[in-house]
């Protein structure tokens, strides 16, 4: 059990039920990404309470749990998207690779050329599926020359298995493709910058099931190479595609464990209500 | 067809009887307000097509007016005494006599001072320099026998057009009896001709109506509007991408948008009164000068392109923001490569309708003094100059019936000016915008 997870906020939630500890085990042998005692305000309203968790190398992890869970937030903590939001707060520690990402020394830039994102909704720029790829490589200076670039792209798209698809149309604008071929593209436009991890917001929420199914599949693919974590409100996606899961209520992080254990044998009687669909 | 007792709601047929009724109700007031948006539709049409019309039949004749056509021997001498054909030995030279004894000849060479001044009252005062210009342009021709067109005064085009009726009693007439006649000798020869007006865009400002022109307010209108697009342009979209982007929204952020707001709504004057006081007293800048016009004119768009830019910014989906943060843009590469290329049409139509709105702004520039009498076409935005909505307005203020068609067609250049500036804002947004998913 976590002992890093000590005592809890002032805060009146209307479930008593939530726990004050997390369920199951919140640390792995060869972490990622490590965050500790998380917690995040937008003003003065509690998002995320007191999150430790770890993100482990080359593993699929899950977060799921009802709207307005936090999952999402604590998601944008570790590329440090919440700064875009003014009223936005974080307390807590959250390392990658023993780095503190909150260190002002460490370049929010550069986190973000090491922590990919991957969003709800594809959007590609309005340009060229070529630039859309060449665009991260271009401004974090990966490429010393258009040749090495072109490769960039062609590796990017073929790891996103996009580039059959495209590569007779590079110069086509991206927001011409489909939209499962432009959340493929999307995350070609993460793996382009060469990053550790990827966080991906929902990232089937706004595709047809053919199209989930392909990014599920690229998702498996991978996850041999990255960190890959994801918010996702389809249960079967997390048992899909994931190798750990972790449910978060009100902010709590709730229960953690292998997908299968907390899929079959829950332990939290949130978890187990949650998925099982009696709420939610 | 009651109400049903239990539930105390309507039965089915009851609401359906109901619904019928307000229907029909509901269909009178659509009805009423479709034919009340068409009335207002046909009155702003039929205002507008009277405006034009008004402006095009004043204006269109006022592009045109009357030339004598006459014979002149550019005799060496008297064209050219110092004999080395430059502009000052031309110009210091006896164009006005060679004129008007070409024009004597032309008229029989009549006897006595008071014929030959009613003769040379034809004439427009400009008619000695238009010899000289020409000379300048063709000096191959000097020795020669010619013909050139001279414009007549403005008194004379005025009675050409019938404005002037022979039947007035000589006393209340502008013209004397004798002019009509060397006149109706004149045009019974053919020598005057109703021609396009030279003098409209090459002229500058003359007390000669016949010889006046545009072509110095236009100039001065080109200076004042560039200085106004330099300060206003790039001022502006800053602005807007500052509070947009960049900006913490707090209440002082918030004050100063509702000033900006408040600031589109200050009566143009407000800004010439503050362009005086600024600029002119404190700064000590001359009067007149397309510079000060400029940046008063940049002051009262900058609201408008600030607005419009704001507003253009906006419509950016976030989502774009977020995909270029998500790769590790920094913030300023966000903004440059992803926010303002999208806005740009937006913020290009907001500046072009805000030049629009300065180019035809005549109250800031009367405050500045760019109200004054200036013949030299302006070189540069530091030299006096007026500006056309300017010039139109003193134009309006002269007495003489031919100022009054001058007036309109200079109107109807600026409004051919603000019609392009609309349109090719209108195109470049319809060429520029991008579609979003």
């Amino acid at each position: 059990m976590a002992d890093e997870v000590i005592g809890t906020k002032e805060v009146n939630f209307q479930d008593r039920e939530v726990p004050d500890e997390t369920v199951g085990e919140v640390f792995v042998n060869n972490p990622r990404m490590t965050a500790r005692n998380v917690s995040v305000y937008y003003a003065e309203k509690l998002a995320v309470d007191d999150v430790t968790l770890d993100v482990g190398s080359s593993e699929v992890i899950a977060f799921v749990g009802p709207s307005g869970c936090g999952k999402s937030t604590l998601l944008r903590c570790f590329n440090r998207m919440n700064d875009t939001i003014d009223i936005c707060r974080m307390e807590g520690k959250i390392n990658i690779d023993g780095d503190d990402i909150n260190d002002p020394k460490i370049d929010v830039v550069s986190l973000r050329a090491r922590v990919g994102m991957v969003f709800q909704k594809p959007n590609p720029f309005p340009k060229s599926i070529f630039d859309n790829i060449a665009y991260g490589p271009r401004i974090h200076g990966l490429a010393r020359d258009s040749v090495e670039l072109d490769e960039i792209v062609e590796r990017s798209l073929e790891r996103a298995g996009l580039w059959s698809e495209v590569k007779d149309r590079l110069d086509q604008p991206g927001t011409s493709l489909s939209g499962g071929q432009q959340q493929r593209l999307c995350i070609a436009r993460a793996i382009a910058v060469g990053p550790e991890v990827i966080l991906m917001d929902e990232p089937c929420s706004a595709l047809d099931p053919i199209a989930t199914a392909k990014v599920e599949e690229l998702i498996s693919e991978l996850r041999e190479q990255y960190s890959i974590v994801i918010v996702t409100h389809s249960m079967q996606q997390a048992a899909r595609v994931s190798d750990r899961t972790a449910y978060f209520h009100l902010g709590k992080l709730v229960e953690v464990g292998e997908t299968k254990q907390i899929f079959t044998r829950p332990v939290h009687r949130l978890t187990e209500d949650y998925i099982t669909g009696r709420f939610g | 067809m009651t109400r049903s007792t239990d539930s105390g709601l309507l039965s089915p047929q009851e609401a359906a009887v109901r619904v019928a009724a307000s229907l029909k109700k509901r269909g009178r007031s659509e009805r009423r307000f479709r034919y009340l948006g068409i009335a207002a539709i046909t009155l702003s049409i039929l205002f507008l097509v009277l405006l034009f019309a008004g402006i095009f039949t004043k204006g269109i004749p006022g592009m045109f007016q009357h030339y004598v056509t006459l014979d002149v021997v550019l005799d060496k001498g008297r064209m050219d005494p110092q004999g080395d054909m430059s502009e000052a030995s031309l110009y210091s030279g006896d164009a006005r006599g060679l004129v008007n004894e070409s024009l004597l000849i032309a008229l029989g060479s009549p006897e006595g001072r008071k014929a030959k001044r009613a003769a040379r009252s034809i004439l427009s005062s400009g008619s000695a320099s238009r010899l000289t210009e020409f000379t300048l342009k063709h000096p191959e021709l000097i020795g020669e026998n010619v013909a050139v067109k001279f414009a007549v005064d403005d008194d004379i085009d005025s009675f050409m057009r019938g404005f002037i009726s022979r039947e007035t009693p000589e006393s209340d007439r502008r013209i004397n009896d004798e002019t009509i006649e060397f006149v109706d000798r004149l045009d019974q020869a053919s020598l005057i001709s109703y021609e396009f007006s030279d003098y409209l865009f090459t002229g500058s400002a003359s007390r000669d109506a016949e010889i006046a022109g545009i072509k110095g307010a236009l100039i001065g209108s080109i200076w004042t509007l560039g200085v106004c697009l330099l300060i206003a342009f790039p001022l502006g979209v800053a602005t807007a991408v500052y509070l947009e982007e960049i900006a913490p929204k707090n209440r002082m952020t918030e004050i100063i948008e509702i000033n900006i707001n408040n600031l589109a709504a200050v009566p143009s004057v407000v800004f010439g009164i503050m362009g005086l006081a600024i600029f002119i007293l404190v700064f000590g800048l001359p009067r007149s000068i397309p510079l000060v016009g400029g940046i008063v004119l940049a002051l009262m768009t900058l609201p408008t392109i600030i607005i419009s830019s704001r507003a253009a910014i906006r419509a950016v989906p976030p989502s774009i923001r977020d995909a270029a943060l998500g790769i590790g843009a920094s913030k300023m590469q966000t903004i440059l490569h992803h926010v303002i290329p999208p806005a740009m049409p937006g913020m290009l139509t907001g500046t072009i309708i805000g030049m629009a709105q300065a180019l035809g702004e005549t109250a800031p520039l009367l405050m500045i003094g760019m109200v004054a009498f200036i013949v030299d076409v302006p070189g540069g935005v530091t030299e006096p100059a007026t500006a056309l909505p300017v010039q139109i307005f003193m134009w309006a203020d002269f007495a003489e019936r031919m100022f009054i068609q001058k007036t309109s067609a200079a109107i109807i250049v600026l409004l051919a000016f603000l019609i392009t500036m609309n349109a090719g804002a209108i195109i470049l947004r319809k060429k520029l915008e991008r579609r979003w998913q």
